[in-house]
């Protein structure tokens, strides 16, 4: 493994780095949304089983916000470490965007401590609810800022390249690139997903092991029905995400759908396997499907990966990780949907059915499963180029030729972060009863139902 | 002023920032563990976790923003010092994250009250990551870093034998336990906790003398490193004696027990001067002689929207952070109050 050039290590480094750190920074940006809301209902409704869900969330979050903060600390300082030439090049470029990402984590950073530390200082308690809203903005206007950045990287904007350097720069421009809105709004509906379907899946558990209490059940139909809505803007930004691709980088599209030729009328082909001749076996073709989904008509024209050089297309293993993260967003939206029907026709029975306790288990770790996916497909897909049409992957990487042992020293880095922060987790809550927690708070078990 | 100026202004400003904060934080979980395997005061402990808790992700942030900013302002940093510290560079990353994340596990994660092999991790980093930052102001000193056909090297004999970067190492070393405990002096005694102000105070002297001595030896292995700096520094001694009679005026009032808001101050003052000085004369060099202030970014768009998002990033910065202050550092009931709670 060490003996593999500096660009496929770097490759391989970054790629694991940022595999680790987006499932931490997912949840970083869709848990406070979901703490603001518990204690938001809490107060709205003087229901204390809302707050205390809050404290609890709260509690476990900012374990794993640990793991992010420190994880997105080594993907900022390996952008240079790994990259050293693309960030000469393209720093001209995209500085606006690291710098104020940086200031919406200050932000994060204070007011989440604050938060931490103030449960039972002030009098009304909105103050500090009020206290979370800069967290949540904070870490989605992070979100914002670096996602906008690698819109950049797929779809660049405002500058020319002279003499090798990016010059007369639009900073807002190339913020504002034709990828920023659906890349941007697509990851942060996924973190919302991912979360909610997190603190589901908790809840789902442990009405499992046999716990009654209101407050298991109460959490549960707050976080399914969340994750119900975040699942559904997931999946409609996410067709509009297809036709931007088809408008603004059809190879990455071509790749993903095995499209070849250019013609209207195209359909989609869904799973299969490619032989040597390019013959696609197995596969689910539906007509017109791509077309639908790269124009919302039959007819619209979609570009085949003919039209690109043959140096310039993105690798056709895309086409799997696109099809299982769609089917894996179908299955995201259906969960809950059962879910909320069985609520709302209940019938005599009392409790949820097993099945379907499991299936809101489920739903986070599909999530999660996604969001890797659907990275990996948006990264994977980009390649040859690091800035689509300016700049290859080869020659942005450092020339180092320690990079495979630093790869070593990440691999066991993050294998111990992230065995230990699940540790930590698991013991945090078994530690913790909420029935002992509600007696020592002075919740009577009941609640408000 | 120059773009390059202005920028490597606000970097050097939020370095200090760093260095300050950084320090006592670093040295905080360095006496933590030692009060505890000594068995000597538990007291201290309290009042380092008081402080540590809320404060200890926007550490993390400072040393970000420097290093966001510097690659923003001089892009051509990224391609020498980027290529030349992957492996220095990684090992920090490695330690910054088992501190970050260890110091998260034991404050909010564990189930007894402290976890030594946490507190040990914890204290260990606190050492080991201000030695390897500091080594980077010897690199920038030149001659370390070597364009060779076309590729950045790290010299690392030249490094390594190198007096300078042990005398930076061990001046980062005893400031750090010197800072951190004229910090804590002052907050224990805020605190009013005359058992912890005195264990906390003996160390604050102890390292004061330490300190002194490494300064010196410091400023004067820079000028065998680099004379041209070195004649630099001498160009505006004032803010180096300003920085004595700073210490000086720190260490009298801890050691007469008064004005211990004033001693710390003095202390960031100290550090100040040393810090500005130390860098004015550095300047227009960002690596000695490879990059400099006048290669910063070419486009003055960009830079206005930099110092434009740097200030708007100020103002609600600034208001965030003194509401911080208020809430856990300087405010009485928090400081002595009841036992930690934590959410």
């Amino acid at each position: 493994m060490l003996s593999m050039d500096p660009v496929t290590l770097s490759r391989i480094l970054t790629g694991l780095t940022l595999f680790v750190h987006i499932i931490f920074a997912s949840i970083g940006v869709g848990i406070p949304l979901m703490i603001a809301l518990a204690e938001w209902r809490g107060i709205r409704t003087k229901d204390p089983h809302y707050t205390l869900l809050a404290r609890r969330w709260a509690r476990g979050f900012v374990i794993s916000v640990a793991v992010g903060v420190v994880t997105g600390t080594a993907i900022g300082l390996q952008l240079s470490l790994l990259w050293p030439t693309f960030m000469r090049v393209a720093g001209h470029a995209i500085a606006l965007p690291l710098f104020m990402e940086t200031f919406a984590f200050f932000i994060e950073a204070i007011f989440l401590g604050m938060y931490l530390y103030t449960w039972d200082r002030f009098k009304k308690p909105m103050l500090h609810l009020l206290l979370l809203i800069p967290v949540a903005i904070g870490s989605s206007a992070s979100a914002f800022f670096i996602t906008s950045l690698n819109a950049f990287m797929n779809s660049p904007q405002g500058f020319t390249l002279r003499n090798g350097v990016f010059t007369d720069v639009q900073p807002l421009a190339a913020m504002f690139n034709p990828a920023t809105p659906t890349k941007v709004s697509h990851v942060l509906a996924s973190s919302y997903t991912l979360s909610a379907g997190l603190l589901a899946g908790i809840a789902a558990y442990s009405m499992l092991r046999g716990r009654k209490e209101v407050y298991f059940k109460k959490a549960l139909n707050l976080t399914v029905m969340a994750s119900f809505i975040f699942a559904a803007s997931t999946a409609i930004i996410g067709d509009f995400s297809g036709k931007f691709l088809a408008h603004y980088q059809p190879e990455k599209l071509a790749a993903a759908e095995w499209h070849f030729e250019t013609m209207t009328q195209a359909p989609l082909i869904f799973g299969g396997v490619r032989d040597e001749n390019g013959n696609v076996h197995y596969a689910l073709k539906i007509p017109y499907a791509l077309s639908i989904l790269a124009g919302n008509s039959p007819n619209t024209k979609v570009i085949g990966l003919e039209e690109f050089p043959e140096d310039e297309r993105p690798p056709l293993l895309i086409h799997y990780m696109f099809d299982l993260k769609v089917t894996i967003g179908v299955v995201l939206l259906a969960i809950p949907f059962l879910f909320l029907l069985r609520r709302r026709f209940r019938g005599k029975s009392k409790g949820y059915p097993r099945w379907l306790l499991l299936g809101v288990m489920a739903l986070g770790p599909l999530a999660m499963a996604a969001i890797e996916l659907g990275w990996m497909f948006a990264e994977i897909g980009r390649q040859p180029w690091i800035v689509r049409g300016y700049m290859k992957v080869s020659e942005a990487a450092t020339t180092s030729n320690s990079v495979g042992y630093m790869l070593i020293l990440f691999v066991l880095l993050y294998i111990v972060l992230c065995a230990s922060c699940i540790a930590v987790l698991v013991k945090l809550f078994r530690g913790k009863d909420v029935n002992d927690e509600m007696k020592q708070l002075g919740i009577p078990e009941g609640g408000r139902s | 002023m120059s773009y390059g100026i202005i920028g490597i202004t606000v970097l050097w400003t939020f370095l200090f920032g760093y260095l300050i904060v950084a320090s006592v934080d670093f040295g905080a979980g360095f006496f933590s563990y030692y009060s505890k395997i000594t068995g000597h005061n538990n007291k201290v402990h309290t009042i380092i976790q008081r402080y540590l808790s809320p404060v200890w992700e926007v550490t993390n942030v400072f040393l970000i923003f420097f290093v966001v900013g510097l690659i923003g302002f001089f892009p051509d940093s990224a391609y020498y010092y980027g290529t030349a510290l992957l492996v220095p560079g990684s090992l920090v990353t490695v330690l910054l994250a088992l501190r970050g994340a260890y110091y998260a596990y034991n404050t909010y994660g564990s189930s007894k009250e402290d976890n030594i092999t946490y507190m040990a991790i914890y204290g260990a980093t606190g050492l080991l990551i201000p030695a390897a930052l500091s080594t980077i102001l010897a690199i920038s000193e030149g001659g370390i870093i070597r364009e060779e056909n076309g590729k950045v090297v790290l010299d690392w004999a030249r490094f390594l034998t190198n007096p300078y970067t042990w005398s930076v190492i061990i001046l980062a070393l005893v400031s750090v336990l010197y800072i951190s405990a004229m910090f804590l002096a002052f907050y224990a005694h805020k605190a009013g906790d005359e058992g912890a102000f005195s264990v906390l105070r003996t160390y604050a002297l102890s390292w004061s003398g330490p300190t002194i001595l490494a300064c010196l030896f410091a400023f004067f292995q820079i000028n065998r490193q680099n004379p041209a700096h070195f004649s630099n520094m001498l160009d505006m001694a004032w803010m180096f004696i300003a920085s004595l009679i700073c210490f000086l005026l720190a260490v009298y009032f801890i050691w007469k027990k008064k004005n211990l808001g004033w001693s710390f101050l003095l202390v960031i003052l100290q550090f100040g001067f040393a810090w500005y000085g130390y860098g004015r004369s550095h300047l227009p060099y960002i690596l000695y002689d490879q990059i400099s202030t006048a290669d910063s970014i070419t486009n003055d768009v960009m830079a206005g929207a930099l110092i434009a998002a740097f200030l708007a990033g100020l103002l609600v910065l600034i208001p965030s952070l003194i509401l911080m202050m208020r809430l856990f550092l300087f405010d009485a009931k928090y400081v002595s109050g009841s036992p930690l709670k934590k959410g």
